[in-house]
């Protein structure tokens, strides 16, 4: 690296000259590479201990129009006690929902540890001016998120204009005070490997705590091989700043088996030190009553349905 | 060498049916399934504990669809799996023939009969609701109706015995009322089976709404029994010691359970409606007049 860190936002030109000089992907290998590591058997013991830290990351999250304070509410009892059943379940690392239900969810996980995070900055397209997107956020840690998942601009992203994605991150991050910000790149807009290494080192030296792969909202969502590349990134951007970042897939994590490919990737790519709620997080709503399902399945020895799970 | 170099033979690879696909077993077993003479006649998938539980999935996915379809529709389709059958008869026969040891004519007679099996359940399909169903005389100002509602997802442990025609009378019954199910087809003769899955696969019969599964009805049965996404399971072709121990993992989730028969069963005897009451609940309703 020619160009310090701090002087690669000077400009629109020496941002997109960084960027650009960052060492391109491997497709065919990243894609090689996530289905080895998928491969991966994980039994027994380390299944259970899988299934346990897997439920410990979950974002438990509902983004829908139709999200009512009670079903905020449901969600929130459902994080603290996964399994009413089983006390010896862990809960959810965090609850995520829209800005106007960050307070019902407050209110509902007050004392127990589980944190709220909340969608912002024009939830998901991102298309709208950067004073509303900064609003947003502020509004949303007043009302109590711990957490904040932007989303950041891909129109301008793929126009090049890397410095307004910059800046508004940057702004977010202001705007955060401190609390944790999340940057989704919505990677299945992004096209390239390439464009996802890009968009994981511009948001890295906007500040991010996190980077997130998606909003849910776009098919592909979270993958295995992007996945990847964006723990590339954080453990590169950690060796190379001393500043650990974690990640975010969110979105078509449905199974448990899912849920331990991508332990399996975290553990192969940026290392152990990644195995932790505080640096490695699963975006998801039905994740949760498989990892339950899979969890009674190994203490009865039998098959469990879902009748015996809340929905959600 | 002749003049004519021999033909290769092109032999049938038996596999699972589940969800309307034919896979292997994942576990990669099969085993060999020979004639009532003992002699070869082809290598069968033996399915595992995960095979069953990809097939209760599958039954499950499709509940909601086939259990939704009209009565009159579900009729039809039963009624097209018996014309699909009719249309491969001789295939029937000769399978029937090697399983079984039968005469060629013999055989012909079971495989009518269950041509005929199905097209009797399939005529029954919008007639159960009337037999068992009925509007109650209650002390109240309420319209009050009963009708007969499908159990959910059923096991089947099929017969080993009467590979095609014990087969059919066990599977009709349970999908007509909208119930699907999971087949643990006959261990001794499980080919006809496999034949039976693509008559069933080509009768506009939804993916998942019956899976049939080859191999050790003993090792796949107890995994049956134990699931909790399971709602009834038909013991029909479990031993005794199989069946007691079904019975007992059925209960921790009140499966509906229908027991072996005592003795040898006459597949050819009229069946009655026993087997479709089995797996069928009681809805009833309570509706205010004059509202």
């Amino acid at each position: 690296m020619t160009t310090p860190l701090a002087e690669v936002a000077s400009s629109n030109s020496t941002l997109r000259a960084f960027l650009h000089g960052l060492p391109g992907v491997d497709r065919v290998g990243a894609d090689a590479r996530a289905a080895m590591l998928g491969t991966r058997s994980i039994k027994t013991t380390a299944k259970k201990q899988a299934v346990d830290m897997a439920i410990g990351m979950v974002d438990l999250t509902t983004l829908e129009g139709a999200d009512t304070p009670g079903k905020v509410r449901a969600m929130c009892a459902k994080a603290v006690r996964p399994d009413p059943a089983d006390a010896s379940v862990p809960p959810v690392a965090a609850v995520c929902v829209y800005p106007d239900l960050v307070a019902t969810a407050v209110t509902a996980l007050a004392g127990s540890g589980v944190k709220v995070a909340s969608v912002a900055t024009s939830f998901p397209s991102g298309r709208s001016s950067l004073e509303v997107k900064v609003t947003e956020t502020s509004l949303a840690v007043a009302a109590g998120a711990s957490e904040i998942d932007m989303v950041i601009d891909r129109g301008a992203f793929l126009a090049g204009d890397y410095l307004k994605v910059y800046e508004e991150i940057v702004a977010t991050k202001e705007a955060c005070a401190g609390r944790h910000l999340k940057v989704i790149l919505e990677t299945g807009e992004l096209a390239t490997y390439d464009n996802v290494r890009r968009a994981s080192w511009l948001a890295m030296i906007a500040g991010a705590d996190f980077v997130k792969t998606s909003t849910g909202k776009v098919s592909p969502a979270a993958t295995l091989p992007v996945t990847l590349v964006m723990l590339e990134a954080v453990r590169d951007f950690h060796a190379a700043t001393g500043r650990q970042v974690g990640v975010k897939p969110a979105g078509g994590i449905r199974t448990t088996k899912d849920a331990i490919k991508y332990l399996v990737l975290v553990n192969e790519t940026a290392g152990p030190d990644w195995l932790h709620p505080d640096w490695f997080r699963l975006g998801a709503s039905s994740l949760l009553n498989d990892l339950l399902m899979q969890r009674q399945k190994m203490a009865t020895g039998r098959y469990a349905g879902p009748d015996y799970f809340t929905l959600d | 060498m002749s003049e004519q170099a021999a033909r290769l033979a092109v032999r049938k690879t038996y596999k699972l049916f589940v969800g309307g696909a034919f896979p292997r077993s994942e576990s990669g077993r099969s085993y060999a399934v020979t004639s009532s003479k003992g002699d070869f006649l082809a290598n069968a998938a033996r399915a595992s504990r995960k095979d069953a539980r990809d097939a209760v999935s599958a039954a499950r996915k499709a509940f909601s669809g086939w259990s939704g379809a009209t009565a009159y529709n579900r009729g039809q389709i039963l009624y097209r799996i018996a014309e699909m059958l009719e249309g491969r008869r001789a295939q029937f026969v000769a399978e029937v023939v090697d399983a079984d040891g039968v005469s060629a004519k013999k055989a012909g007679e079971l495989v009518d009969a269950a041509v005929d099996r199905l097209v009797w359940y399939a005529g029954w399909s919008d007639k159960i609701g009337a037999v068992l169903g009925s509007a109650n005389p209650v002390a109240g100002p309420y319209f009050n109706l009963s009708s007969p509602e499908p159990t959910g997802v059923v096991a089947v442990v099929a017969p080993p015995m009467g590979p095609l025609l014990g087969l059919v009378s066990v599977i009709a019954p349970v999908i007509v009322t909208g119930n699907t199910c999971v087949v643990a087809a006959s261990e001794r003769a499980p080919l006809p089976a496999i034949t039976l899955a693509e008559v069933l696969a080509t009768s506009d019969l939804p993916g998942g709404v019956v899976n049939i599964l080859t191999g050790s009805s003993a090792e796949i049965a107890p995994w049956l029994a134990g699931h909790m996404d399971v709602n009834g399971i038909d013991l029909t072709g479990a031993d005794p010691d199989l069946a007691v121990t079904c019975e007992e993992l059925a209960a921790e989730n009140l499966k509906r359970v229908l027991r072996p028969p005592a003795g040898r069963v006459d597949w050819l005897a009229d069946p009655g409606i026993e087997r479709m009451t089995a797996f069928l609940e009681t809805k009833t309703v309570w509706h205010p007049i004059g509202v």
